[in-house]
């Protein structure tokens, strides 16, 4: 393994996408989408995941450290690609392009995200509870802001499965990896709806 | 096209490897079914630019003009193809002649494509059969496996797909696909296949197959229509495999 560095951190750059950080984003948009059936539902979901046994640890091993290994590679990756969709304009060279575009955007919303909401809370500057978000989201600025933000993580996730398939060689012929264009288009539309409808509840709650 | 008697190149010239690159404009007579090359033949018969100066006549490399040798590849009109086999009537004018960016420019429109040889030694592409005395025949080759295996023995190292991959460049060590095509045609050979291991290997060095973050642009340029992106793609699960044989061990890992 120690001879073969590279490919050892590219593939674990590929599985961390999905597993945990995926599993987590998706884990995180479904249990948000309990402030769409009202207040008190969202926070007896999120002071349920907030109180879950040895929580510090399950943040720095399913989400912090993951986070951390996946956004300082890909940035590498990002500065090591010459994208040229202008020549080349073909389908995959695009979603190629979104993949790093929608990475840096993801990278700033996150830290942003995570900013505002676990670090003042972990200050004891916040409360964890639907004011807080309804109190971010609210503002119109930041509504698109996380609007933005949401769309592109998602999508990051969505096309990080392709590649990760492909990556990890579970599809390989052509036909699969159609399917699996399929198919994760799929995943980004359902995906983002549980994300979006979260947002519009908070922003304007309906 | 009775009326159009001239065509025009504008072409991306550099004297010496060291120098810098500068654009020439040329008038060439036209004929009927002219591809690239024998515009750039009509250039070297007679060096005059636009302007009405003489001027060195154009250096290209080109062997086998039939698209079989992989030579005369260059950057036609903003994509990068075989110029023996790019007509001039499927053109639009004036016609933009530039060398491929990824390799280092020799003069003019050749480059130096030595990093695809040195990626075939990195992958291990051939069969080695040398030994002090004869091995004797080898293991046979089912005739549908081999009308398969002859779709990947196509690769004649042109380069196109290296030039349009976004992850080939002077930032990135990535090899590109093509020695990652060869390395699955001679694991799939059935001499081949007893080195597979050294060839996975070599795909899992530092360049290797973990540089490709499928853009695919290489499978649509292929002039050869070679199914790289399949390749990579079984390569992927084949050097995954034997990752996992080599960090826990494995009586399959040779």
């Amino acid at each position: 393994m120690a001879e073969h560095r590279e490919f050892f951190s590219r593939r674990l750059h590929s599985l961390l996408g999905v597993i945990p950080i995926g599993v987590f984003l998706v884990q995180h948009l479904v249990v948000n989408h309990f402030a769409v059936y009202g207040e008190e539902s969202f926070n007896k979901a999120a002071g349920f995941m907030a109180g879950l046994p040895f929580v510090i640890v399950l943040e720095i091993f399913v989400i912090y450290l993951p986070i951390l290994f996946h956004a300082v590679l890909g940035v590498y990756i990002v500065f090591v690609a010459k994208n040229n969709t202008r020549k080349y304009g073909y389908f995959r060279n695009w979603m190629f392009y979104l993949q790093r575009f929608t990475g840096i955007i993801t990278l700033v919303f996150i830290a942003w995200h995570v900013w505002e909401t676990r670090i003042q809370i972990g200050l004891g500057n916040e409360e964890l509870n639907y004011s807080l978000m309804e109190g971010i989201l609210t503002n119109p600025i930041m509504f698109w802001f996380y609007l933005i933000g949401v769309l592109s993580t998602v999508f990051h996730f969505a096309n990080g499965l392709w590649s990760f398939m492909v990556s990890w060689g579970i599809t390989q012929s052509p036909k699969s990896q159609k399917i699996a264009t399929n198919a994760t288009v799929l995943v980004f539309l359902v995906v983002s709806y549980i994300g979006v409808r979260t947002l519009i509840q908070f922003a304007y709650g309906v | 096209m009775a009326e159009q008697s001239t065509i025009t190149f504008i072409i991306t010239r550099q004297d010496n490897p060291e120098s810098a690159p500068y654009e020439e404009t040329f008038h060439v007579p036209y004929r009927k079914n002219m591809n690239v090359i024998s515009g750039l033949m009509e250039i070297r018969q007679n060096p005059v630019n636009a302007k009405g100066e003489k001027t060195a006549p154009v250096y290209w490399d080109m062997s086998c003009l039939e698209e079989v040798c992989g030579a005369c590849s260059m950057v036609i009109n903003g994509t990068a193809r075989q110029s023996c086999a790019t007509l001039v009537d499927q053109l639009e004018q004036p016609i933009r002649l530039e060398p491929m960016s990824t390799f280092p420019v020799v003069r003019d429109l050749i480059v130096d494509r030595e990093r695809m040889f040195d990626a075939l030694k990195q992958v291990k592409a051939w069969i080695p059969i040398d030994g002090t005395y004869d091995l004797g025949p080898g293991p046979r080759m089912p005739e549908k496996k081999r009308q398969w295996a002859y779709e990947l023995s196509k690769c004649m190292s042109c380069g196109v797909c290296l030039e349009a991959c976004p992850n080939v460049n002077d930032k990135s060590n990535f090899i590109g696909p093509a020695a990652l095509s060869q390395a699955r045609l001679f694991n799939a050979h059935p001499t081949g296949e007893m080195n597979a291991s050294e060839r996975l290997n070599g795909l899992m060095e530092d360049g290797g197959i973990d540089g490709c973050s499928n853009a695919q642009n290489c499978v649509q340029v292929c002039p050869k229509g070679i199914p790289l992106t399949t390749s990579i793609a079984a390569m992927n699960r084949a050097t995954n495999i034997q990752a996992f044989k080599n960090f826990f061990g494995s009586d399959n890992a040779h």
